[in-house]
Parts: C-alpha cells; sequence; structure tokens
C-alpha cells in the first residue's frame, strides 16, 4: 500500500479496504458563482438537524456563522474589499470613480467578483465552505476509536454511536473543520449527507444552491469540470480564479470537497498549504523510539558504578 | 529582533481549531505519565539492587501516576463512560490509540507490582509485574510527544523531534525528583543520577527546540507560556546545581527534589499553552505555509501568476 499516509493516491477507497466501490464522490464549490444567499447552510441545518449555534451579530459583513464547527457543516464567507480606498466617501448613491478600472488597479476584474456599490466600489467575495473529505484524512488517522471512517463514496464520516469524545480529530484537522459539540461531548461535522447518497440522492447543500456553486458529483468528473471553468474565467480575464484543494499532490493528497476561490486561500480563512500530520509521523515515532531508549539507557547508567546501598 | 510577518486572514479569526482538550486534565496527564513511565524503570533498578525503601517510592509513583494519569485522561473525555472505545482498534497513526495501548498494561503491572511489594503477596509475579512496567516505562514518557505533535497545531507539530527528548528528560527529572524527596540519601544515589541525566537532556533538546522552530516556536517564549517555559528551565538547572552541590544531605536532596518536580510539571503547563496559543493565532498557521510555497514557487521558474510576494 503505497502512499497510504501521504502523496497521491489513485483509489482512496480501496486502499480503505473497500474492494467494490462506488466512484468516489464530492463536491466542487465555485465561489466564482455564489450569491452568498446561505441556502446550503439553511438546509445542511434543516436535514442533519443540527443543532443552533449561537444567535449573534458577528460584525463581519453578513457571516454570523464565523466558521465551521460541530454545528456549523457549511460556511459562508464574505469578503468585502474597497475597490478604490482612496476615493472620498460622500454618503451619496452613484458609480464607482471615472475612469476606474479593474485592470490597471491591480484587482480582480470580471462581472462575476466586482461588483460596484454606492461607495465606490467593493469587491464581493462569498465562498460556501464544506469539510474536504480529504484524500488523507487526518481526522480520520487520529481517531483512536474508529469512529471516524472512510465511506464507500471515498468520504469520511463520524459514527456519533462510537465517538467517545476524545477530541484528537480536532487539532488533527488542518482546516479547522471539526469540531466537539460542547453540550454533548461528541465530535461532529459534514457527513457529505451519507444518508442520501446511499439513496442514490445528492446532498442537501447541493440541492439547495440556486446558481450551482456547489456542485456535487464523481470527483474525477467535477476535477475536469473545474478545470474547464478556470481555463473559461481566465480566458475572460479573471486571472485570479485559482482552484484549491483539486491537485492530488497537494499535502493532503487532494480534497474530496474542493473550490474555486477568486482570492489567496487565507483570504477566505482557508490554509494555503494544509500538510495531513501523517506526513511526519514515520519522523515522529522515529523520534519517540530514540527518546525512549535514550530513558532506558538513563535509567540503566543510574544504577552503574554503584555498589548498592552503604 | 525580527519585524512581524505580514500576511492576511479571514477577519483575524484562527484558521485550526483550538485543541478541546481541557487544562488541567492534559497537561497534568503529560506531567503523570513522564513521572510514572521513569519511576517503573527506577523501581526495577531499586529491585535488582536491593534499594528497598527506594523501590517502594518509585513503585508508589508509578502506580500512583499511572492511575492518576488514567482518571484525568477519562475525565477529558466528552463521554467519559465510552473510555473503553479507546481500545476497540490499534492504530499506529493515532498515537493516543497506540498510548492506550500502552498506558493500560502499563497501569495493571505497576498497580499489581506495587500491591504485591506493599503486602509482601505473590513476590515472584510482583517482581515480573514490575519488570513489565519498567518495559513499558520509557515509552509512555515519551509517547505523549507524539500525542500532541501529531496534530496540525503549529507549535507542537514542528517540534515533534525534540518533544520526544523534553518529555522523557523532563520524566527522569521528576521520577528522580521524588524520589530524592522520600527515600534516605543512603539509598536514593541513582535517583540523582537520573534526575541530572534528565535534566540535562530536557534542557538540551528545549533548547534545540526553540533554535530550530523560529517564528513557529515564539508561543514557547512569550507570554504566560513563555514564563512557564522560563521558570521551569530556572528550576531545573537550580535543582541540578543544588543536587551536584548538597545532594548527599537529606534536606539539600528533598529541596532539590522538589523542585524537579515542579519544573517538570511547569514544563507540560508550558508545553500544552504554546501549542494552545499558536492554535489561536492564524499567522503561526498561515506565515510558515506562504514560505513554503514561496520556497516551493522560487524551485519552479515560471510562475509570474503568483504575483503576490
Amino acid at each position: 500500500m503505497s502512499n497510504s499516509f501521504y502523496g497521491p493516491m489513485a483509489d482512496v477507497t480501496q486502499d480503505a479496504g473497500y474492494d467494490e466501490h462506488p466512484p468516489r464522490m464530492g463536491f466542487f464549490t465555485d465561489t466564482s458563482v455564489c450569491i452568498g444567499c446561505k441556502a446550503c447552510e439553511v438546509a445542511c441545518k434543516e436535514w442533519n438537524e443540527v443543532p443552533e449555534d449561537g444567535i449573534s451579530l458577528s460584525g463581519m459583513s453578513y457571516d454570523n456563522t464565523q466558521s465551521l464547527g460541530a454545528d456549523s457543516w457549511r460556511h459562508v464567507a464574505f469578503i468585502e474589499k474597497p475597490l478604490n480606498p482612496t476615493t472620498t466617501d460622500l454618503g451619496l448613491p452613484g458609480m464607482g470613480p471615472p475612469g476606474w478600472d479593474t485592470h490597471e488597479s491591480g484587482l480582480p476584474s470580471g462581472e462575476d467578483q466586482a461588483t460596484e456599490s454606492g461607495d465606490g466600489g467593493v469587491r464581493w467575495l462569498m465562498s460556501s465552505d464544506v469539510c474536504k473529505h480529504c484524500t488523507h484524512a487526518a481526522c480520520l488517522d487520529v481517531c483512536p476509536t474508529g469512529s471516524l471512517f472512510r465511506t464507500e463514496f471515498g468520504t469520511v464520516v463520524v459514527q456519533p454511536d462510537i465517538c467517545n469524545g476524545c477530541g484528537y480529530c480536532v487539532p488533527a484537522c488542518p482546516y479547522g473543520v471539526i469540531d466537539v459539540r460542547e453540550e454533548d461531548g461528541r465530535a461532529f461535522k459534514c457527513t457529505l449527507c451519507y444518508d442520501r447518497l446511499k439513496d442514490g440522492d445528492q446532498p442537501a447543500c447541493a440541492k439547495a444552491c440556486p446558481t450551482e456553486s456547489i456542485q456535487f458529483g464523481e470527483l474525477d468528473e467535477l476535477r475536469e469540470r473545474a478545470q474547464v471553468r478556470v481555463q473559461e474565467l481566465h480566458d475572460k480575464g479573471v486571472d485570479v480564479a485559482r482552484l484549491y484543494g483539486a491537485d492530488p499532490d497537494d499535502g493532503v493528497g487532494g480534497d474530496g470537497a474542493f473550490f474555486l476561490l477568486l482570492d489567496e486561500p487565507e483570504v477566505y480563512g482557508l490554509p494555503p498549504d494544509p500538510v495531513v500530520v501523517t506526513r511526519d509521523i514515520g519522523s515522529t515515532w522515529k523520534h519517540v523510539g530514540a527518546a525512549a531508549g535514550a530513558l532506558f539507557a538513563v535509567g540503566v547508567a543510574s544504577f552503574l558504578g554503584s555498589r548498592g546501598p552503604r | 529582533m525580527v519585524p512581524e510577518p505580514e500576511f492576511e486572514s479571514y477577519y483575524g479569526k484562527q484558521i485550526i481549531k483550538t485543541p478541546t482538550w481541557k487544562s488541567p486534565d492534559v497537561p497534568l496527564y503529560l506531567f503523570l505519565g513522564g513521572l510514572a513511565g521513569a519511576s517503573a524503570l527506577l523501581a526495577e533498578g531499586a529491585a535488582l539492587s536491593d534499594r528497598p525503601a527506594l523501590e517502594r517510592v518509585a513503585r508508589g509513583a508509578a502506580a500512583g501516576g499511572a492511575a492518576v494519569g488514567t482518571a484525568a485522561l477519562v475525565h477529558d473525555l466528552g463521554r467519559p463512560e465510552r473510555f473503553l472505545n479507546m481500545l476497540r482498534v490499534f492504530k499506529v497513526t493515532s498515537p493516543l490509540s497506540v498510548g492506550s495501548f500502552i498506558l493500560a498494561p502499563f497501569a495493571g503491572l505497576s498497580g499489581a507490582a506495587f500491591a504485591s511489594q506493599l503486602t509482601g503477596r505473590l513476590p515472584r509475579l510482583g517482581r515480573l509485574a514490575g519488570a513489565g512496567a519498567a518495559a513499558l516505562g520509557p515509552p509512555l514518557a515519551t509517547y505523549t510527544a507524539a500525542l500532541i505533535s501529531n496534530t496540525a497545531v503549529p507549535a507542537w507539530h514542528e517540534a515533534h523531534r525534540e518533544l520526544p527528548f523534553v518529555f522523557g528528560g523532563s520524566g527522569a527529572a521528576a521520577a528522580g525528583g521524588l524520589a530524592m524527596m522520600l527515600v534516605p540519601s543512603a539509598q536514593n544515589g541513582p535517583a540523582r543520577r537520573m534526575a541530572l541525566a534528565g535534566a540535562a537532556v530536557d534542557l538540551a533538546a528545549a533548547q534545540l527546540l526553540e533554535r530550530r522552530l523560529g517564528m513557529v516556536g515564539e508561543p514557547y517564549q512569550q507570554g504566560r507560556p513563555g514564563l512557564m517555559m522560563k521558570a521551569a528551565r530556572a528550576m531545573t538547572a537550580g535543582s541540578a546545581a543544588l543536587s551536584v552541590v548538597g545532594g548527599r544531605s537529606r534536606v539539600v536532596s528533598a529541596v532539590a527534589g522538589a523542585s524537579y518536580l515542579a519544573a517538570s510539571l511547569l514544563t507540560r503547563f508550558g508545553v500544552f499553552e504554546a501549542g494552545i496559543a499558536s492554535a489561536k493565532d492564524p499567522k503561526y498557521t498561515v506565515v510558515p505555509q506562504r514560505e513554503r510555497l514561496a520556497a516551493r514557487g522560487s524551485a519552479k521558474v515560471e510562475q509570474p501568476s503568483a504575483a503576490r510576494a
């Protein structure tokens, strides 16, 4: 079994022990057409009966969900950046400054991401984040109870009847997705609607998305579709478009849920170069072994050269 | 000082999640695992070299440390009644799984060895159990480093090479320290030597850790965890000096031993809190990953679209 811990892997489901299995399923979230309606968040909560996660106003644009967690399995991020910060705001409705050109300003252009608002132009980025269902899923690797497992669809799911709330998956995830539900004690995250998939249906969020920003399907096909979409955007001059999590050579062996982004990942709260913890597990155990050996030697040496009690 | 690196974030929010592990449960367990593991080694040496007072204290520390440590771990679970699920599977990719299979037999064996010594019953089986505990002791004292470094928490993960030595050394210092406190000088020579060697390993590994980690190692030097680490280092060094100068004095030895113990406890709390601090600040997640990408990007020549420097 090559690359079980790190690196590209052609068939993650087979590596997990399934001889016969359906194709690997996933999400392609094309953020360039996301309108920030949060229908995905609502549909997910409704279908999966995810509890309320605190009702508060964050001050972070329209984002009051703030992050993924035990009670938020889809999270729509809102980023507003002034296109021309030097423009004086007269508080009047109107267009952007005369001669305003996104190409010259070095900022992204294209109808999909730039919207002029009354206050001199704001670039809106919206993105529906979700569990990445990694090829090398750290949460699954570190889970000591076997509660987290790989499904026949290649997705990663928690079994709540086994989870004992040890919390190891929480700091293991390089994306900060999974978390422990405090009042419950166990860990929860997106299941990619495992129950719906078993019935041949698509996940609730994808079904609810009105713009097809969230696309569900066979991962191989989604990756091809995403390449075409990026090329299309580049041809339109949107050269900031890039795929995130689509590369099987990345630090997690590629994501089962990947994205088309219009800015650097960290702008959306995503790690720019995530790496699965198991990449270093060999080195970690080697050093533990050496340290344990050293401790044993210290123990033996402490008794050498002594003639016993005086 | 190095200037603050510039980086972008989503409203300044952290990227990875803060570990949900509770304090003092987990740092206390990290300390007790080290104390118990090294004590089991000390106990076996004491038994072989006929030092009954040292043997009794060390066996007690091994059994007690394992018992209280296990209780702390179970208490930390979100569903404590399901603690036995830890033994449902065995996974080398999960140090918590491997650790459960070290801790469970260690706790049983060290407990049996201590009980046998206290009651005088089944002495041969007791010694056999003690030997088993001694074999599992060093792994118990050091695997906890893998436990925390096998996470995405930057200050822990990047320290996966040094932390096992910090923990092993600190465990030896704690075990030696406890015996120095409670065992008459005539029998605690090996405890003094074990503590001294452990302290040296601990200090050297911690020094190396801070040097090698650079920016990601900041949390070990700043704020509350920074203070704890500094205090621990000073106390460890102080204890070592005291024990070398006056280790044969019962009082000096006891003071040095207590200080070793406290330093070991502080080290675990310092390391634990440094990790928490590094998880909460997106800087420690984003900047090293950016640097990695930049290094990779400059390796490839044609990358004009990666305009940001």
